[in-house]
């Protein structure tokens, strides 16, 4: 699958801009603040019915204006599909694809799969357990439209139970029957989710270790096992044993939300002991690893989004991401913010490339 | 936006505060009352008055009602073993509107949904309870016609756990594919649900 063709209507710095790509490697040249990770947002919002970094949809619309639209003809197996979706202040968020609107966002979800490596993904290993989760299920909800709608209500009976929790503590007067109403659901949906997530890592911890062996030439053996309470204690009993602790607490202390991914190398917790450059090429292992899952499983390839990569790495390990992108890794789209660099990297590999120069929200096609 | 009047303003910011109403709209009808002949919004005021003056729930049912007991609960020909218990006097019309039930409801006034401030004790399930208790054996059926979302659900899972000491059976209003649909465009959850749910052909 490739993106042909993307247009963009006040989105973020751009006013108006429509462009062709090519159906292999794409880069973009440009600096700091350009605009080249908005660029790479746009199809991932394409991909994702949202931003990868806006925490909000209206921050996603230029600045004095009060909407935005962005367009795209996405290739796939020959047949174009063209998707859409407009945002403006005050309305819903519609997302079309062939003019027929979604009736639910998480219905396109996973039909146009994008995968970015950004920067800030060392996060997945640095931050808590919630980074890691919302990697995962992001992976997996891709994969799997019904894991989305598992979460979907999990998540939704949780909220709905944690505010029950927080209006039983003040009143002082539990009424345990409304918690278990809600037990129910999440032992039903929980059940669902912890076993979609165990399938998930089993099949993903070899591909992974394939690609970090890759990209590190140790011997060390590199880990992630997945950490759930649901696995040792009966879900249903554990929440009727931490009922008392969840009223003090005002909020639910068991289940799939508390669930970890553990990484480990050799003997250490990656966390701690890994180094930048073994952090880096693990978050890029993890990628590269959902990358090919994600293709085994459509039978075509998702579209790669790098952004930044070559600023961080060493060259050994550029070196070997050029080799995969030689061995073919379908669309790519890469910034730089150097001029030349990433060309002459991939002139020097034989791949060859477009390059698109980006500046202050306009964009030109180079050579 | 500014109003050459406070006396506008002050009677748009009222009307505003409708649901399904903003500024512009509100401005809309405060400048059709001016125009229009004073005796209508006299007569409008003087029925807004009278409804949140007199309007009263029905002891029994908490239907909306001109009396304590609503008509409903009073009639003597409506089957008194059902009870079709529902969120909202809404659908009571609803359901009025179809012909098809000849029993009494219970009107719980909202689904639990702790988010928005709604626990159980914020509904009439204490009062379903009561009644049915009271009865004395006189109702044989409950008929859960709530809303087929997570919150609909829930609070039938809650209710159904609350009367099921007593010797009442408990239904739930069929999901499925409405009449004079078409199956392709019935989407999959409802389309499986009255697959599951199928009943015997007559």
């Amino acid at each position: 699958m490739y993106l042909q063709k993307l247009q963009l209507l006040n989105f973020k710095n751009y006013e108006e801009i429509a462009l062709d790509f090519a159906s292999k490697v794409n880069v973009l040249v440009g600096r700091n603040g350009s605009g080249k990770t908005n660029l790479l947002d746009a199809i991932y919002y394409l991909s994702f019915t949202k931003s990868a970094f806006a925490t909000s949809d209206l921050h996603c619309v230029r600045k004095g204006e009060s909407f935005l639209m962005v367009k795209a003809a996405f290739k796939k197996n020959n047949t174009v599909f063209e998707v859409s979706s407009a945002i403006q202040s005050g309305q819903k968020k519609v997302f079309r694809e062939g003019g027929n609107e979604y009736q639910k966002l998480s219905d396109h979800i996973g039909r146009f799969p994008v995968i970015m490596i950004a920067p800030d993904d060392v996060d997945i290993i640095k931050e808590g357990s919630e980074a890691r989760r919302r990697f995962f299920d992001s992976a997996i909800s891709q994969l799997d439209k019904e894991y989305l709608n598992h979460l979907i209500v999990y998540n939704n009976a949780l909220k709905q139970r944690n505010s029950l929790l927080k209006m039983f503590a003040d009143s002082g007067r539990p009424d345990w029957l409304a918690i278990e109403s809600y037990d129910r659901l999440l032992v039903q949906h929980g059940e669902a989710i912890y076993t979609r997530r165990k399938r998930f890592c089993d099949e993903y911890l070899p591909v992974f270790r394939k690609y970090f062996n890759f990209l590190v030439n140790e011997a060390e053996t590199s880990t992630l096992a997945y950490e759930s309470g649901v696995l040792t204690n009966g879900f249903q009993e554990q929440l009727v044993r931490n009922r008392q602790r969840d009223l003090v607490m005002q909020r639910t202390n068991f289940g799939v939300h508390r669930d970890d991914y553990i990484f480990s190398l050799g003997e250490g917790d990656l966390k701690r002991l890994g180094s930048q450059g073994q952090q880096k090429s693990f978050v890029i292992a993890l990628k590269l690893a959902q990358f090919e899952i994600l293709e085994q499983h459509n039978q075509f390839k998702p579209i790669l989004l790098l952004d930044d990569i070559f600023d961080k790495l060493d060259d050994q390990r550029i070196t070997k991401l050029l080799e995969l992108i030689r061995s073919d890794l379908g669309q790519l789209f890469i910034t730089d913010a150097r001029p030349g660099r990433t060309k002459d990297l991939l002139d020097a590999v034989g791949v060859e490339a477009t390059v698109l120069f980006v500046d202050a929200g306009r964009i030109s096609v180079g050579h | 936006m500014e109003y050459p009047s406070k006396l506008i303003e002050d009677a748009v910011n009222q009307i505003a505060k409708l649901p399904g109403i903003g500024k512009k709209t509100a401005l809309r009808l405060v400048l059709h009352l001016i125009k229009d002949k004073s005796e209508n919004t006299y007569a409008l005021t003087d029925a807004l008055v009278k409804l949140r003056g007199n309007i009263k729930f029905c002891s029994s049912c908490h239907n909306i009602s001109d009396h304590d007991v609503c008509s409903i609960c009073l009639s003597q020909r409506r089957d008194r073993s059902v009870i079709c218990v529902v969120e909202d006097s809404k659908d009571v019309m609803a359901i009025e509107n179809t012909a098809q039930f000849v029993g009494l409801y219970h009107v719980l006034g909202g689904v639990i949904s702790p988010m928005n401030g709604i626990g159980p004790s914020e509904l009439k399930i204490d009062s379903l309870v009561t009644r049915i208790s009271a009865a004395q054996n006189e109702v044989k059926e409950i008929i859960l016609a709530l809303s087929p979302t997570m919150e609909g659900d829930t609070t039938a899972f809650y209710i159904n756990r609350r009367i099921k000491d007593f010797t009442v059976k408990v239904s739930v209003i069929a999901r499925g594919v409405p009449v004079g649909g078409d199956l392709e465009y019935a989407d999959e959850i409802t389309l499986g649900r009255s697959i599951a749910g199928r009943t015997l052909f007559q």
